[in-house]
């Protein structure tokens, strides 16, 4: 076993870095753009980021040609090949689709190249301002924003109605419950030990007005977490009526977006669900015939009266700090992310964009009539921490609040502090 | 597998090896020297793939040190041993890596012996019979391991249905399965015996096929019921080969990482050592804690070898008829 993990994790990278090709027949140099599984696939004809790669090759001339590789499927994953790819300095990757939350780790272990000063204004124009501080580390912007995602409250109107629920003004976490309850149905959420999870715990601590990291930016001993405040105790306390009261589901341990929207799919059980947009794509394909009794309204707020902050996501994109090619990388990120790309990207796979003025096209408002809420809710998006450990407080988190039934407003986020603060000391193992 | 189970000892050294321990004949110093000449490379192939990540992961175990962060890479001796040694999670996953390796390993002896004494008795399909039984051995664990989960999962499983079905509906169909410890742990269990029954089988099979069947007709003429002949002539018999299939399984069983990553990924308490390992050295890229689990884990499956070799009295250099 010492044998096996010590080669996967040393030689490992190095052996698998080989598969990147620096030019392609004709001479004009190749980049490698990692992306997580989309819609499109690695197909070019399916409006995916594959089909985005094919456009930006065509309109670069002959400069460069851009080729994808699929990442995995979980965010963890993602974050697990890049970083191991990127450690041992292979210079295939020139692009990478990198979720937010580790853009911190990636620019603090200098696995970015760095983005040139003139880009800058460019690549922050009409941007969300999540997307731009997800894409930012210690005050330079070290990615460049793609898409930007942000969860809804999706609610069947008649269950709603039938609670009494007025759905046109700002719904709290308690009446939710109380409306499932009531009605028998159920509230989709993500609870399952994954990074989802995390960002239900971080959307909670936010909308009663606290953070999980107080300090971000801080070194291992230095860092700060606001768990233990008034703020993690609500978190934890909606997070304990959703396990006790048994609205989340008959497996809430183990419920992930697709369980939580098989949930909402079911007819005798849907209720409500948090979800991200993709939501409204997915429904019909899960077969689901009640399409018209579906609304949608702004995430719901943990403390009554104080608005809610939604969880943030998305895709920023990197370039690799050992590309050969980080100039011409930088010009396809241009390309990539121009707006009309985005809106491609954002009719062709759900996934909203991180430019403000793509919201504002008739194509967009046709297709996702809920595009305005969306640009609402990532205005006051509220990002998971940034910190160079994000990964050990995610996992720390998730350990401690799992399984969501036995979460204890008294001592769940001290629990979870102690265990956090340990690991990043390195006193005890994750 | 045949050679290993043989240990009748039938195959005894040639004198004239066993003098020559004194002093080398001219013609065994050139056998010794083409010897080393032939097997030289892959020694040092050997050598190269497995004993140097080994004494580099014993190197890196001293360190703290993230992969995200080389430059505050720092010595610190043992610490990362006494941290893991003291630790809760250390000690409740190779709790649950023992229970995990006892339940499995005895309950695919009983099987497993079962089935190799069905196919040894069984003459006319055999050779189909041991390929049929091999084939959830084929599948990868990987593989298995989903089929598994999705089997007994809550929203598109079928497994409640059946047994709510079988027991009249007594059983709740909504009943999460990896909603907790035990529960988590009977999937985890039942699905590594169900995959790995069928290499223990084919182990036992070929020690039961060394079983002289003279013996067992003699102890059946003196009248041994069926129970004295298994325990008092056949088993001791295939005793080499007994050893080799616990060893074997009981090496695999503790070190389970696939079903256990993929159906609870160590929540409800189902954390075992191998993801101990796991979560250190690959999610969290702490190369220096991740390798001194690592060593721990390697010091336990050396430590499971040795008590087996003693315990079962069985030189296997002498089985293999050297």
């Amino acid at each position: 076993m010492a044998a096996v993990l010590a080669v996967s994790a040393t030689v490992g990278p190095g052996v698998a870095a080989c598969g990147s090709s620096e030019s392609s027949a004709g001479g004009k140099p190749t980049l490698t753009w990692y992306i997580n599984p989309d819609g499109g696939g690695s197909d070019p004809t399916k409006k995916g980021q594959a089909q985005i790669a094919k456009e930006c090759t065509d309109a670069a001339g002959g400069k460069y040609a851009i080729r994808v590789q699929l990442l995995p499927n979980s965010a963890s994953d993602q974050r697990q090949q890049l970083l191991r790819r990127l450690a041992a300095g292979d210079s295939g990757i020139d692009l990478m689709s990198i979720d937010p939350v580790f853009v911190a780790e990636f620019a603090e272990a200098k696995f970015l190249a760095p983005v040139p000063h003139d880009m800058v204004a460019g690549f922050t124009a009409d941007t969300v301002k999540a997307a731009v501080e997800g894409a930012t580390w210690k005050g330079n912007l070290v990615a460049v924003p793609f898409w930007a995602n942000t969860q809804l409250l999706w609610y069947r109107k008649s269950v709603a109605k039938a609670a009494g629920l007025d759905m046109s003004q700002p719904v709290t976490w308690a009446q939710l419950i109380k409306a499932a309850q009531s009605q028998k149905k159920t509230i989709g959420v993500q609870a399952s030990r994954y990074e989802g999870y995390v960002v239900w715990i971080n959307a909670l601590i936010a909308g009663a007005g606290g953070q999980i990291v107080e300090n971000p930016g801080a070194t291992a001993d230095q860092l700060k977490l606001g768990l233990e405040t008034p703020a993690g105790k609500e978190a934890a306390s909606v997070i304990q009526q959703v396990a006790s009261t048994g609205v989340g589901g008959p497996a809430l341990s183990s419920t992930t977006e697709t369980e939580s929207l098989n949930l909402f799919s079911g007819s005798d059980t849907s209720g409500f669900l948090v979800n991200w947009p993709y939501t409204w794509a997915a429904l019909p394909t899960n077969g689901v015939k009640f399409i018209d009794d579906i609304g949608w309204a702004k995430y719901p707020e943990t403390v009554a009266g104080k608005p809610s902050q939604p969880p943030f996501g998305g895709i920023e994109l990197g370039v690799g700090a050992f590309s050969k090619h980080p100039d011409l990388a930088y010009d396809a990120a241009k390309c990539i992310t121009s707006p009309a790309h985005q809106k491609l990207y954002m009719l062709g796979t759900g996934n909203p964009a991180a430019n403000k003025t793509v919201y504002d096209d008739p194509a967009i408002k046709k297709q996702l009539p809920m595009a305005a809420l969306i640009r609402q809710s990532l205005d006051s998006a509220a990002p998971r921490p940034q910190s160079q450990y994000y990964g050990d407080i995610s996992t720390g988190l998730q350990r401690e609040f799992s399984p969501p039934d036995s979460v204890n407003p008294n001592s769940t986020p001290a629990a979870a502090t102690d265990l956090i603060t340990s690991v990043l000391k390195g006193n005890a193992l994750l | 597998m045949t050679t290993l189970a043989d240990d009748t000892g039938r195959e005894t050294a040639p004198p004239h090896q066993r003098a020559s321990k004194a002093r080398l004949s001219d013609r065994a110093r050139a056998e010794r020297a083409l010897g080393w000449k032939l097997a030289g490379p892959a020694f040092i192939i050997m050598l190269a793939v497995t004993a140097y990540p080994i004494i580099n992961a014993l190197w890196l175990s001293l360190y703290n040190y993230r992969l995200t962060d080389p430059g505050a890479r720092s010595f610190v001796f043992l610490r990362n041993y006494v941290v893991i040694l003291t630790d809760s999670l250390w000690w409740a996953a190779v709790g649950i890596t023992v229970i995990i390796t006892l339940v499995t390993v005895a309950v695919e002896f009983v099987l497993g012996m079962a089935l190799a004494m069905v196919m040894n008795k069984i003459v006319i399909p055999r050779r189909s019979l041991r390929t049929i039984i091999l084939i959830p051995y084929a599948i990868i664990t990987v593989v298995s391991a989903f089929s598994w989960k999705y089997a007994f999962a809550v929203d598109s499983g079928y497994a409640n249905h059946w047994l709510h079905t079988a027991t009249f509906g007594a059983f709740p169909v909504t009943y999460d399965w990896f909603g907790g410890t035990w529960s988590s742990l009977a999937i985890i269990c039942l699905s590594e015996i169900w995959k790995t029954t069928p290499f223990m089988s084919l182990l036992l099979l070929a020690g039961l096929a060394q079983v002289d069947s003279a013996l067992d007709e003699a102890a059946k003429v003196d009248g041994a019921t069926f129970w004295q002949r298994l325990y008092k002539v056949t088993l001791p018999n295939m005793k080499a080969a007994i050893m080799v299939a616990l060893l074997f399984r009981t090496l695999d069983a503790f070190r389970i990482f696939d079903n256990v990553f993929i159906m609870t990924g160590g929540s409800q308490n189902t954390s075992t050592v191998s993801l101990v390992a796991y979560n250190q050295t690959i999610s969290r890229a702490e190369i220096g804690m991740g390798s001194a689990v690592s060593v721990l884990l390697f010091l336990m499956v050396v430590g499971i070898c040795v008590v087996f070799v003693k315990s079962f009295k069985v030189d296997l250099a002498q089985v293999k008829g050297d």
